[in-house]
């Protein structure tokens, strides 16, 4: 569904990125895991189609990114670091203006695709309130019912749990993988346990490349008994 | 193309979502009118016509135009938004008409509520109703113009603070290039076959015809033309 070949982009000299190659197949959930600035989000960026790469393809169901970016985006629900949104606007008149530029132009179908997202993030409550005066937990699920408003059969999410506590990451967690069995995900994360929780395969990403590319067993496999956040360690200690 | 509906409905909405739309409305109004009758002698000149009003325009335009523009692309910029926006699945040129095309419209709003000064003219006297259009439609059109500028120079940067300042030079400029005192000093250095040529490029050389009543359409070509060369720049600068 999702697939990377060869990808490179480089900031002001440095290779943010540096080859990064993988494939996502529907029904797979792919961490994707690093230091900060090793080039998960860039790679995400790229993916969507917001950054182009300086070498090497990016496809969306056979789609490329840079020839035909309006249909991959299409094909993509895409949540950015941090889920920006208009401050300005009610959750609600946020959710309607991604429905519209979705597609969902009539009010029926709007009101339908709104209300259910709406649903699928607990948001009901505070539908009528700026997204400005929302807590970073709110936010951030606003961000994702954005990414999950058209039912997308490839999701890229930056950080989907980033800013929530612990209750709010079961769910989302619980909720990302209630919909893998029809979609490609890629999220990337910080937290190791997520992985583990949720995770089908692992890529770890270091100064730009790829070291590991396994399921999370296999990863484990690396060092019997000891926690994933030493392994994490010692593969990424080029970083530090 | 049927994509910029919805982001010219979000944009345009969202001036009012803010006290922006409600302060630019009132400082328009008020200074557009206090200069027509404290310094054009609105009442002094005894004539049933607009020109007192109408003739600050460039220059109000000067200072007020930067101020509504300067947000179009930085604020998306500072705050992340524009991630979301060019992930959605539009083209960069959707995206820069849908926003440019609010803010003209929302900049024509506020020309069109000088009605009550036409009605004082109607209740004093007979205005020429031809004069009177070719002005209103002369002003909608180097509003545009400005606006295009404003749109650009907001897509450079994601200071607000220096895209107001960077289209404020640059209107300025254009201005100053019909300006007699101006183009006295610029043909003191460069041969006046030159000067004649830049002062073809002023906003004010073209701005005065219409005001005269006197729709030619090289004047209309020369604003719709400025308008999309600058937007034109502006699909690039975001492209980058």
């Amino acid at each position: 569904m999702i697939e990377a070949k060869g990808l490179v982009k480089t900031f002001n000299a440095r290779h943010a990125v540096d080859g990064v190659s993988f494939t996502v197949n529907r029904g797979e959930i792919l961490g994707f895991l690093g230091p900060n600035g090793a080039g998960k989000s860039t790679t995400m960026k790229m993916l969507t189609g917001f950054l182009r790469p300086d070498a090497g393809t990016a496809t969306v169901d056979g789609l490329d990114v840079t020839a035909d970016p309006v249909a991959v985006k299409r094909r993509l629900g895409y949540l950015p670091e941090s889920a920006p949104a208009y401050p300005e606007m009610s959750v609600e008149e946020f959710l309607g203006f991604i429905a519209e530029v979705r597609g969902f132009r009539t009010a029926v179908e709007k009101r339908a695709r709104v209300e259910h997202v709406l649903g699928l993030t607990h948001l009901g409550t505070v539908r009528k309130q700026p997204i400005e005066t929302l807590s970073k937990g709110f936010k951030q699920r606003v961000g994702f019912a954005q990414a999950l408003l058209h039912d997308p059969p490839a999701l890229v999410l930056d950080e989907p749990t980033d800013g929530l506590d612990p209750n709010q990451k079961n769910e989302v967690r619980a909720l990302i993988k209630s919909m893998a069995a029809q979609k490609a995900v890629i999220l990337s994360t910080h937290i190791l346990e997520e992985v583990e929780a949720i995770c089908t395969r692992v890529i770890i990403i270091s100064r730009g490349k790829i070291v590991v590319d396994e399921t999370p067993a296999q990863l484990q496999a690396r060092a019997p008994g000891s926690r994933l956040d030493e392994i994490f360690r010692s593969l990424t200690v080029s970083d530090i | 193309m049927s994509q910029i509906t919805p982001v010219f409905k979000r944009e345009f909405l969202g001036y009012f979502r803010t006290p922006v739309a409600y302060v630019f409305l009132v400082v328009f109004s008020v200074a557009s009118v206090g200069l027509a009758f404290f310094i054009g002698g609105f009442f002094k000149a005894n004539q049933a016509s607009l020109d007192s009003y109408f003739t600050f325009m460039p220059w109000l335009f000067l200072f007020l135009i930067p101020a509504a523009g300067m947000r179009l692309w930085s604020e998306e910029k500072r705050s992340g938004t524009v991630e979301l926006l060019f992930t959605l699945p539009i083209t960069t040129l959707e995206a820069v008409l849908g926003k440019f095309l609010a803010a003209w419209a929302f900049i024509t709003l506020a020309i069109l509520l000088s009605f009550p000064m036409i009605l004082t003219v109607v209740y004093l006297g007979s205005p020429d109703w031809g004069v009177l259009a070719a002005t209103y439609l002369g002003t909608i059109l180097m509003a545009g113009a400005y606006l295009g500028v404003c749109s650009l120079t907001s897509a450079l940067t994601k200071n607000q603070v220096i895209s107001f300042i960077l289209s404020l030079l640059a209107c300025l400029i254009l201005l100053f290039l019909g300006w007699s005192v101006f183009s006295g000093v610029l043909a003191s250095v460069l041969p006046v076959w030159l000067v004649d040529i830049l002062a073809n490029f002023s906003f004010n050389t073209h701005y005065d015809s219409f005001m005269k009543g006197i729709i030619d359409p090289k004047d209309v070509v020369f604003f719709l033309s400025l308008t999309g060369f600058t937007l034109f720049l502006n699909v690039v600068a975001l492209e980058r």
